[in-house]
């Protein structure tokens, strides 16, 4: 027991540190329409330095850069059962998209969520369902299908424990994982 | 008739009686501790008087194990130890007037002997208020042990006395989940239908979700998404030994084993729709049964194999369908009461589903007759789901809510009466009846 204990750990513990920064986000309408104003120039700002220059001092590629700002902004919340995008996400999806566009060989992940109410495996369906139309929304905008992949964990995967409403609208969410 | 007097005596509306029993004799050995917290009234009181042949020491104390049997069915209320004056060991030295005083309407006496091949348990049930015999077994415990053979006589007893054949022999398969997010931790757990020597079959650091047993009972079924999708595999039981039967793209859920153990339907997303299909095991042959733009989900067989019971949102909410597997596929809508149903899973009678209803705004529990096409409501919480029948088809076990954690519960299948079965650790999930063991 103690054996597999431990070999849960270190997955986890791997695990974790590829999606740390992912799970961090709060909805906060506040910051998004922040990141609107300043959208356009983040996106300007990219296209102003080097290309893909690697830094012989070891900083942060443009690319590298412009992952950390997306990990930071990748989760799309949703009203209740409903897959539409918000207004307020908007945004969100399509800094992804612009990135994707821009970098042929990147790929995301979308991993669908939902809130606990009803059955587990229709809401595996529900999850899906709002990964599909964030695909859709990235397509849209310039990403590749290629680049897409979807998962979907339903009510498995809550970010917020709790049964109530606050919780469940914490639950309800796609996020847009980027893997390099 | 005796058991028609037993019946009436169990049409009863009423308070549940606040009462704990522990289950597990080895609290040790139990990780998973079930607690009655809610039994019935007017339970037939019964009293099993522990066996002759069985020291204070003994390992598996035959009588206790038969008593909370009858107690976890909702139907019994076995007399307190405390206060058996006299404990016969066989028929003839029972005094009839004594359990007449204490209120007992049966009592149950037994011994344990040595026998060529382990033990032998001999029992005698009788009617306290006539003295008149019921039923007397023996049964060695060579191959089963003892524990096993002290439910085979719960069995024997409670179909004596109800007529429905007992389930106490049976197992429950679930998951536990521990830890919070982002960092729980998921296993897929056995344990006797009593709560006994629950027994971790795979754990992961990733969900595990819709445990189904193959109809010989040999098997689990259950998806995983251990390789960061969801993915479908079967594991025997005895060895351990699993199989990894479905790994498309997209999702691979909600497998479901047909009557004769060949097939599983399941749901694939590969073509970007949630659909429906059968997967024969051995050809790895799949074949599509649903094709559309909602979701088509929880495919249950009906007992001749022929069609597929299952959830779609096609008509914009989630109701539960029904469909054949030749022919034109057409699928007929059943439920039209409530604005969600899903989950359908068939009794053992074929009679009716069990499924989740959303009923004045709380998620239920409820049966739906195949032929009145009425649907009960059986429970009275918020966020119940996953229903499952007993193979008597006299209680279903499902998951609910209780103190912000997931627990088990059990409804009579008629709904007269209700088991809060509560956890000690975590949140238990996905309750998954066993078959009948073979013999």
């Amino acid at each position: 027991m103690k054996f597999m204990h431990a070999i849960a750990v270190t997955v986890l513990a791997v695990g974790l540190a590829a999606c740390t920064k992912s799970k961090q986000v709060q909805p906060d309408a506040g910051a998004q329409t922040a990141v609107t104003t300043t959208d356009g120039a983040t996106t300007s700002g990219l296209g102003n330095q080097p290309a893909m220059g690697s830094n012989a001092a070891g900083a942060m590629t443009a690319q590298q850069q412009a992952v950390a700002e997306l990990n930071a902004r990748n989760t799309v919340y949703f009203a209740y059962d409903s897959s539409e995008i918000q207004s307020e996400y908007v945004p969100v999806v399509a800094a992804h998209a612009a990135y994707l566009a821009k970098y042929p060989g990147a790929k995301v992940r979308l991993e669908g969520n939902t809130d606990e109410r009803g059955s587990r495996e229709y809401n595996i369906g529900l999850g899906e369902r709002r990964a599909q139309t964030v695909r859709k929304a990235l397509m849209l905008q310039g990403a590749a299908d290629s680049q897409i992949t979807t998962v979907s964990y339903g009510e498995e995967r809550p970010a917020a424990e709790g049964h109530d409403e606050a919780a469940y609208a914490q639950n309800r969410r796609v996020v847009l994982v980027q893997i390099q | 008739m005796r058991s028609d007097f037993l019946r009436s005596r169990f049409r009863l509306q009423g308070v549940a009686l606040l009462w704990l029993a522990l289950l597990a004799a080895d609290p040790a050995n139990a990780q998973l501790r079930l607690d009655i917290t809610q039994g019935v009234r007017d339970a037939v009181p019964i009293a099993v008087v522990p066996f002759g042949g069985q020291e204070a020491s003994a390992a598996t104390d035959v009588a206790a194990i038969v008593a909370n049997d009858l107690k976890l069915s909702g139907r019994f209320a076995p007399l307190d130890r405390a206060d058996m004056v006299t404990r016969p060991t066989t028929g003839g030295a029972i005094r009839f007037q004594d359990w007449r005083l204490l209120k007992s309407d049966f009592i149950v006496v037994g011994r344990v002997e040595p026998d060529a091949s382990g033990s032998a348990v001999t029992f005698e049930l009788f009617n306290v208020q006539t003295g008149q015999p019921l039923l007397t077994q023996r049964l060695t415990t060579a191959e089963r042990g003892m524990r096993a053979t002290a439910h085979r006589i719960s069995d024997a007893i409670y179909e004596r006395l109800t007529g429905i054949p007992g389930a106490f022999s049976t197992r429950v398969a679930y998951i536990s989940v521990e830890g919070r997010p982002p960092a729980q931790r998921y296993r897929l757990v056995v344990a006797d239908a009593d709560g006994y020597g629950p027994r971790t079959i795979m754990e992961s650091p990733e969900p595990i979700m819709s445990p189904a047993w193959s109809p010989d009972g040999q098997s689990l079924a259950y998806v995983s998404f251990e390789g960061k999708a969801s993915a479908i595999y079967v594991q025997r039981l005895a060895t351990g030994e699993r199989r990894r039967v479905s790994a498309r793209s997209g999702i691979n859920g909600a497998p479901a084993w047909s009557p004769d153990g060949k097939r599983l339907a399941l749901t694939l997303s590969r073509d970007g729709n949630l659909d429906i299909y059968t997967l024969d095991l051995a050809t790895q042959t799949l074949a599509r049964v649903t094709s559309d733009d909602a979701i088509d989900t929880e495919p249950e067989w009906s007992a001749d194999g022929k069609t597929l019971y299952f959830t779609s949102d096609r008509a914009g909410n989630a109701q539960v369908y029904q469909v054949a597997l030749d022919g034109a596929r057409e699928a007929k809508r059943l439920t039209f009461t409530n604005s969600y149903n899903a989950r359908p899973r068939l009794s053992p009678d074929g009679q009716s589903l069990a499924l989740v209803t959303l009923d004045r705004g709380g998620y239920r529990i409820a049966t739906f007759d195949l032929k009145t096409r009425n649907l009960r409501v059986l429970t009275d919480s918020t966020q119940d789901e996953s229903p499952s029948f007993a193979p008597n088809g006299a209680v279903i076990i499902y998951a609910t809510e209780g103190g912000g954690r997931g627990s088990l519960a059990m409804v009579s299948s008629d709904g007269q009466f209700q088991q809060r079965l509560s956890s000690e650790r975590g949140d238990v999930r996905d309750p998954v009846w066993s078959p009948y063991p073979r013999r």
